[in-house]
C-alpha cells in the first residue's frame, strides 16, 4: 500500500494507464492513508465517498480506452477552491457551511481530465500566514521533524495542507493558491516542488480571493515532472476571468525534454539577506555550481529594489483583500451573528466573530491605506514600487533567461515560534513575494537538508509565460540535487 | 446663446440671491445583459430570479464586462458631443449596504470613459442655452430593498444588482428650476434618440441627483470667468429625484431654503438630502459620524478598458440625427423654434411629424399635429406610438384641406370620424359627399336662405360689420359645413354690401 | 503618521469590523510596527513613475450582450442565514 501512496503523479498515471493499478485500488490506497495521518490536520474536508465514485468512473473510461489526461489520479485541493457541493471554507469562520453551487474553472479543468478529489486541504484563513497557523481548523503538522526531535513544525503556507499531504504521501499531487509565496514557502519547507505560473494563466475563477492582483493557482507536486502535468491541466483560458491570459496552453511535460546547455542562470545579488541562515546561501552557491555544470552560463545580475518587496506587498494585498473581503457580512452566505441591533451590528459582530486576528489586522491594514488622506502615500506609492520591480527584472531578463534565487530564509520552524510579531511572519516570504508583484512564475525544489535533516529549497524565476523554459531549468537542478528524502511517517504509530 | 440678462433671482431678507445647479443623471443602460455578468435586465422579474453569483458577490466570483454596455456608453458619449477616453479604469467604491453585495461598486472614479461634452437644452420661450457636461462613466446598479414586508426587517432583492448604469455629470451651469428640468428632458430625448437608455422614469431607468448651491447674484458669472467655484455657494446633492416636476419642486424648495439658513446667520454644509415629495420638503440624508470615505481604487479583478479610435469611429458612423440636428432642419423648412423643439422632444413624435409633413406644408404639418393630433391623444390618454390613425392617413387630410377638397372644419369632423370608426380618409370623404362646395351657386342659395330666415339680422349687419361672422357660421351650417369659408366670406361681402375690413 | 486607539476604532468602523475596546490599544501597537517598517517606501523616488495597472500585457476580456445565467433563485438562497420567499432578510434598515 505505502508503494502506491509514494508513486509519483507520473508513474501513477503510467500505472493506471497502463491497467496495473485501477483507480479504484490508488483512491482507496490514499483515502486508508489520509485516515491514518489525522494528528497532522492536512484536510479540512475528506471526501472519500466523492473519491470512490470518481475513482470507478475513471476506471470505466479507462476501460473504455477514453482516459483523460489526468485519469483516475487522486489529488488534494486546497480548500480555497470552491467546489460545487462540497463545503468550502477558506479556513475562516466568516464561511461557515457555505456549500458552492459552483464550481472553480481550475478544478473543473481537474475533473474533467479525469482526476479524482481526495478532499479540501487546510490552509492559513483566507491564505494570509506563512505557517498554517492562522486556520480556524487549527495549525497543521509539518510531517517533517528534525533529527531526534518529537517537536512539531509547520509546514509553511499558506497552502500547508497542501504541502503537508503531498509531502505525506496524503494525495498524489495537490493544488496551492500563491499571493506571497503561499505555494512556493511550503513546498520548500517539506521537500517538494511547488510552482506559482504567471498571472493570468490560470483562471481566479471560483477561488476565494484574497488579493486579486497577486493571486495566482498552481502545482505543489512530488517533482518537477508533476508539476508540469499538472500545471497543463489546471491552466486554460477562462472567457470568466477578465485577467485570464489569451495564450493557447502547451503541454508543459514536453518542455521538459532539452537540458539546459547556454541558458543564462541569474543570480540577483540583492537575494543575499541578512538573517538568511548560513546553510541557505551554501545551498543556493550549491545550486548554481549544479546548473553551471550542466552546460548553464551563470550571470549576476541585480533587482535593485528588492528590498522594497515586502513592504510594498503588505500595502497592495492588504488593500485589495480588505475589499474582497467585504462581501462576507452575514447576508447571502456564511457566519450570522445572533442579537444584532440593527444591520451595522450584524455586519461588525459577523465580521467581528467571523474572522481571525490576522485577517482583522490585514483588513485594518488595508482600509487604513485606502482611507481618505493616505491612499497617496500607500496604496499609490506601492503600485508605483511594483512597476519600479517589474523594471528590475525586465531589466536582469536582458542578461539571463532565468533566476536563481533561495526559497526561503530558513527551514520549518515549530509551531507557535513566529505567531507574537507578525512582521517576523512576514519576513518568511522575503524570496517569495517579488515575483508575485511582477506576475512572474516561479517554482521552488527541495535541494538538500539542514545539518538536522529538514528540507531546504531553492527558487527559479522564469519570464512571463515561459513555464517552459522554468520547468527546465527546474528539472536540471532536481536531477543534480536528486533529493530523495521523506519524512519518517511518525504520524501513523 | 446665453443671456445672462435675463436670470431669474430669489429676492431674501437681506438682498437677491441665485440658484446654480448641476446634476448628476444615473441612466440606465440599454442591454439584454448586465455590466459584468450575463444575467437578465428585464423589469420586473420575481425576487432574485435575474441575478448570477457574480451579482449576489458569491465568494471566487469574477466581473467580466458587456461589450454592449461599453458600446452604449460611448455611443452617447458621442450623442454629448463629449471627448472618448480610449482608456479608461474601473474602479471599486467601498461601502457595506444590504443590496450592494460585493461590499462596493465597480464604478469609474479618476478615468471615466467619457470626458467633457456638451448639451443644448431649450427653454419655453424658444431659446436655447448650452449646459456643460463633466463626465460620464459606466458603473453598476444595486439591489433593492424593501421595507414593508415586515415589521423589523427589510427584504433584499438582487435583480437590480449590476445592471448598467450611465452616470453623466453636468458642470454647475443650469441656473432656474425649469433650466434644471428642461436638461433632464433633453437628456433624456437624446439617450431616448440614442437607444442607449429607454428613459422610463417611472421604472427607474433614469434618476436625478441635484447638487444646488445659491450665491449673491453676480457669483455665477464670475464662476464661469475664472472657472473658480469660490463665489459659488455650499452645495447639498439632493439624491434620487425620479420626475421632472420633483426636480424642479425640489430645487425651488432647497434654495430656499439654504437662503433661510445663510441669512439666519447659518452655514451650508455640504451634505446629501433627500427629497419627500409628499410634504415638498428635503431632508437630511446620512448621519453625521457615517461620513463616508469610499476608498476607491482601481478593480484589481478588471484590466484597463482600452478601446480603439476604429471602433469609436464605427459607432459614430451609425449615431442617428440627434434633437438638435432634427429641430435646425425643421425649423430650416418653416417651423419656429418653439414648435420645432416640442417637435423633437420624443423621437417617435418626430418621425411621426416627418411621415405626416412629407409633400405638404411644414407649418400646416405641425398645427395639425399639435392642434389636432396630440389634443387628442392628450383626451384619450393615448401617446403618439398608440395613435389610431396613422400619420399617412394624416397627411392625406391635410393634402385635402390644402387642394381644397375639403374645409378645414370638415378635416376636424374627418379625423373624428376615422380616431373613433377607422377607414381611409379619402374614402370616407366620396362616401360621406364631404367635399367641399365651391361652387358660388350652392353658396348664393345658401345665402339667399339664411337672408330670408332673418330679415332683422341683415338690417343690424349693416351697423354692426362684425355680425357677418354671424352670417358665415349659418351658411356654412346650411351646407353642413361643406362650403369654402373663403367664398363664403366674399359671397357674403357682397351680397350684404359689407365693407372690406369686415 | 502614527496610528493611535481612535484611529483604530475609526477604520475598524469603516471596515464593518467589531473590535473590542480592549484590543483596540495593542492593535495600534501592531499596526504602528507594521506602518514604521512600511516607512521605507519612502525613500524611493517614484516621480514619473506610472502606478501599476495590470501585470500582464492582456487587453480586457468583453463578454457579448447574451442573457446566460438567472434563473436560479433556491440555489442564490440556499446559504442565506436569513431568507424568505426567495429575498435575503436583513434587520430593517432604515435609510
Ligand atoms: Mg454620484
Ligand atoms: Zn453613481
Amino acid at each position: 500500500m505505502s508503494d502506491l501512496v509514494s508513486m509519483t503523479l507520473a508513474e501513477a498515471r503510467d500505472a493506471v494507464r497502463a491497467k496495473k493499478i485501477s483507480s479504484r485500488e490508488l483512491t482507496g490506497a490514499f483515502v486508508a492513508a489520509i485516515e491514518q495521518a489525522r494528528p497532522l490536520n492536512a484536510y479540512i474536508t475528506e471526501t472519500a465517498d466523492r473519491a470512490l465514485a470518481m475513482a470507478d468512473a475513471a476506471d470505466k473510461r479507462i476501460a473504455a480506452g477514453t482516459p483523460g489526461a489526468l485519469e483516475g489520479l487522486p489529488l488534494a485541493i486546497k480548500d480555497l477552491f470552491c467546489t460545487k457541493g462540497v463545503r468550502t471554507t477558506a479556513a475562516s469562520r466568516i464561511l461557515g457551511d457555505f456549500v458552492p453551487p459552483y464550481e472553480s474553472t481550475v478544478t473543473q479543468n481537474l475533473w474533467d481530465a479525469g482526476a479524482v478529489m481526495l478532499g479540501k486541504t487546510n490552509l492559513d484563513e483566507f491564505a494570509m500566514g506563512s505557517s498554517n497557523e492562522t486556520s480556524a481548523f487549527g495549525p497543521v503538522l509539518n510531517p517533517w521533524r528534525a533529527q531526534d526531535s518529537n517537536q512539531n513544525l509547520v509546514p509553511g503556507g499558506s497552502s500547508g495542507g497542501s504541502s503537508a499531504a503531498v509531502a505525506a504521501d496524503l494525495c498524489l499531487a495537490a493544488t496551492g493558491t500563491d499571493t506571497g509565496g503561499s505555494i512556493r514557502q511550503p513546498a520548500a519547507v517539506t521537500g517538494r516542488v511547488g510552482l506559482k505560473p504567471t498571472y493570468g494563466r490560470c483562471s481566479r475563477f471560483g477561488i476565494v480571493a484574497f488579493a486579486s492582483s497577486l493571486d495566482q493557482a498552481g502545482p505543489m507536486t512530488k517533482t518537477v515532472r508533476d508539476a508540469a502535468i499538472l500545471l497543463t491541466s489546471m491552466a486554460s483560458v477562462d472567457p470568466k476571468d477578465s485577467t485570464s491570459v489569451d495564450l493557447a496552453v502547451p503541454d508543459y511535460e514536453k518542455l521538459l525534454d532539452g537540458g539546459i546547455k547556454g541558458l543564462r542562470v541569474g543570480i540577483p545579488k540583492e537575494y543575499r539577506v541578512e538573517g538568511a541562515a548560513a546553510e541557505t546561501d551554501a545551498l543556493w552557491s550549491k545550486g548554481a555550481d549544479w546548473l553551471k555544470a550542466q552546460g548553464a552560463e551563470i550571470v549576476e545580475v541585480s533587482l535593485p529594489h528588492t528590498k522594497y518587496a515586502l513592504p510594498t506587498y503588505y500595502i497592495v494585498a492588504p488593500a485589495e483583500a480588505s475589499s474582497n473581503l467585504a462581501r462576507y457580512d452575514g447576508v447571502r452566505f456564511g457566519h450570522r451573528a445572533k442579537d444584532v441591533r440593527d444591520i451595522i451590528d450584524l455586519y461588525e459582530k459577523s465580521r467581528g466573530e467571523g474572522f481571525g486576528a490576522e485577517v482583522q489586522r490585514r483588513i485594518l491594514i488595508g482600509t487604513y491605506v485606502l482611507s481618505a488622506g493616505y491612499y497617496d502615500a500607500y496604496y499609490a506609492r506601492a503600485q508605483k514600487l511594483r512597476t519600479l520591480i517589474k523594471r528590475d527584472f525586465d531589466q536582469a531578463y536582458e542578461k539571463c533567461d532565468v533566476l536563481l534565487t533561495p526559497a526561503t530564509p530558513s527551514p520549518a520552524f515549530a509551531v507557535g515560534a513566529k505567531t507574537t510579531d507578525p512582521l517576523e511572519m512576514y519576513l518568511q516570504d522575503v524570496f517569495t513575494v517579488t515575483v508575485n508583484l511582477a506576475g512572474l512564475p516561479g517554482i521552488t525544489v527541495p535541494a538538500g537538508l539542514t545539518a538536522n535533516g529538514l528540507p531546504l529549497g531553492l527558487q527559479l524565476i522564469g519570464k512571463a509565460f515561459d513555464e517552459g523554459v522554468l520547468l527546465r531549468a527546474a528539472l536540471a537542478l532536481e536531477t543534480a540535487a536528486d533529493f530523495k528524502h521523506s519524512p519518517a511517517k511518525w504520524w501513523t504509530a | 446663446m446665453t443671456s445672462p440678462a435675463k436670470i431669474k433671482t430669489i429676492k431674501g431678507e437681506t438682498g437677491d440671491w441665485e440658484i446654480v445647479i448641476g446634476m448628476e443623471v444615473h441612466a440606465q443602460v440599454t442591454s439584454n445583459a448586465k455590466l459584468f455578468s450575463g444575467a437578465s435586465t428585464e423589469f420586473g422579474a420575481e425576487p432574485n430570479s435575474q441575478v448570477s453569483f457574480i451579482d449576489a458577490g458569491f465568494p471566487g466570483m469574477l466581473p467580466v464586462i458587456n461589450e454592449k454596455c461599453v458600446e452604449q456608453a460611448v455611443r452617447t458619449g458621442l450623442g454629448l458631443k463629449a471627448r472618448i477616453n480610449l482608456r479608461s479604469i474601473f474602479d471599486r467604491k467601498n461601502y457595506f449596504f444590504p443590496d450592494l453585495p460585493q461590499g462596493y461598486q465597480i464604478s469609474q472614479y479618476k478615468d471615466p470613459i467619457v470626458g467633457e461634452g456638451e448639451v443644448t437644452i431649450d427653454l419655453k420661450d424658444g431659446e436655447s442655452i448650452k449646459v456643460g457636461i463633466e463626465r460620464l462613466h459606466l458603473e453598476q446598479d444595486a439591489g433593492k430593498s424593501l421595507h414593508d414586508q415586515s415589521p423589523d426587517s427589510s427584504f433584499v432583492d438582487l435583480n437590480r444588482s449590476g445592471v448598467a448604469l450611465m452616470e453623466i455629470v453636468s458642470k454647475p451651469h443650469m441656473r432656474t428650476s425649469e433650466e434644471a428640468a428642461a436638461f433632464l428632458k433633453k437628456l433624456r430625448a437624446i439617450v431616448r434618440y440614442l437607444g442607449t437608455c429607454d428613459g422610463n422614469m417611472d421604472e427607474g431607468s433614469m434618476r436625478a441627483d441635484v447638487n444646488v448651491s445659491v450665491c449673491r447674484v453676480g457669483g455665477y458669472e464670475e464662476f464661469r470667468r475664472t472657472g473658480s467655484f469660490k463665489t459659488l455657494g455650499t452645495r447639498c446633492e439632493i439624491k434620487n429625484v425620479n420626475s421632472m416636476r420633483f426636480v424642479q419642486m425640489a430645487i425651488e424648495h432647497e434654495a430656499r431654503r439654504q437662503i433661510e439658513v445663510i441669512e439666519g446667520g447659518g452655514a451650508i454644509v455640504q451634505e446629501t438630502r433627500r427629497y419627500d415629495s409628499k410634504a415638498n420638503e428635503t431632508r437630511s440624508m446620512r448621519a453625521k459620524e457615517d461620513a463616508h470615505d469610499y476608498r476607491y481604487f482601481p478593480d484589481p479583478d478588471l484590466l484597463p478598458l482600452e478601446l480603439e479610435q476604429a471602433w469609436v469611429d464605427a459607432i459614430a458612423a451609425t449615431l442617428p440625427e440627434l434633437p438638435d440636428e432634427k429641430k435646425a432642419r425643421f425649423m430650416a423648412q418653416g417651423l419656429s423654434a418653439y414648435d420645432a423643439s416640442v417637435l423633437v422632444a420624443e423621437r417617435e413624435l418626430a418621425d411621426f411629424y416627418e411621415d405626416l409633413a412629407r409633400g405638404v406644408d411644414a407649418k400646416a404639418a405641425a398645427n395639425w399635429l399639435n392642434n389636432e393630433i396630440l389634443g387628442r391623444l392628450n383626451r384619450d390618454g393615448l401617446s403618439i406610438t398608440q395613435v389610431p390613425v396613422n400619420a399617412a392617413a394624416n397627411n392625406a387630410i391635410i393634402q385635402m384641406v390644402s387642394d381644397k377638397t375639403i374645409s378645414g372644419k370638415i378635416a376636424k369632423d374627418l379625423l373624428d370620424i376615422v380616431w373613433t370608426e377607422g377607414g381611409d380618409p379619402r374614402q370616407v370623404v366620396e362616401a360621406r359627399g364631404l367635399r367641399q362646395v365651391t361652387d358660388t351657386g350652392a353658396i348664393d342659395a345658401a345665402i339667399e336662405a339664411v337672408i330670408a330666415a332673418n330679415p332683422d339680422k341683415v338690417e343690424e349687419v349693416k351697423a354692426k360689420p362684425k355680425l357677418a361672422a354671424w352670417f358665415v357660421g349659418q351658411v356654412m351650417k346650411q351646407t353642413g359645413g361643406k362650403a369654402n369659408p373663403a367664398a363664403v366670406n366674399a359671397a357674403l361681402k357682397t351680397r350684404l354690401n359689407l365693407p372690406d375690413e369686415g | 503618521m502614527s496610528v493611535d486607539k481612535d484611529t483604530v476604532r475609526r477604520i475598524a468602523r469603516l471596515a464593518r469590523l467589531s473590535v473590542p475596546e480592549s484590543r483596540l490599544e495593542p492593535m495600534a501597537g501592531e499596526l504602528n510596527g507594521i506602518f514604521q517598517w512600511v516607512e521605507m517606501l519612502g525613500e524611493v523616488n517614484v516621480e514619473g513613475v506610472p502606478a501599476m495597472t495590470s501585470v500582464v500585457a492582456q487587453k480586457l476580456k468583453w463578454r457579448a450582450d447574451i442573457v446566460t445565467d438567472g434563473g436560479q433563485a433556491d440555489a442564490l438562497l440556499a446559504n442565506a442565514p436569513e431568507g424568505a420567499d426567495h429575498f435575503f432578510v436583513v434587520p430593517k434598515v432604515v435609510e
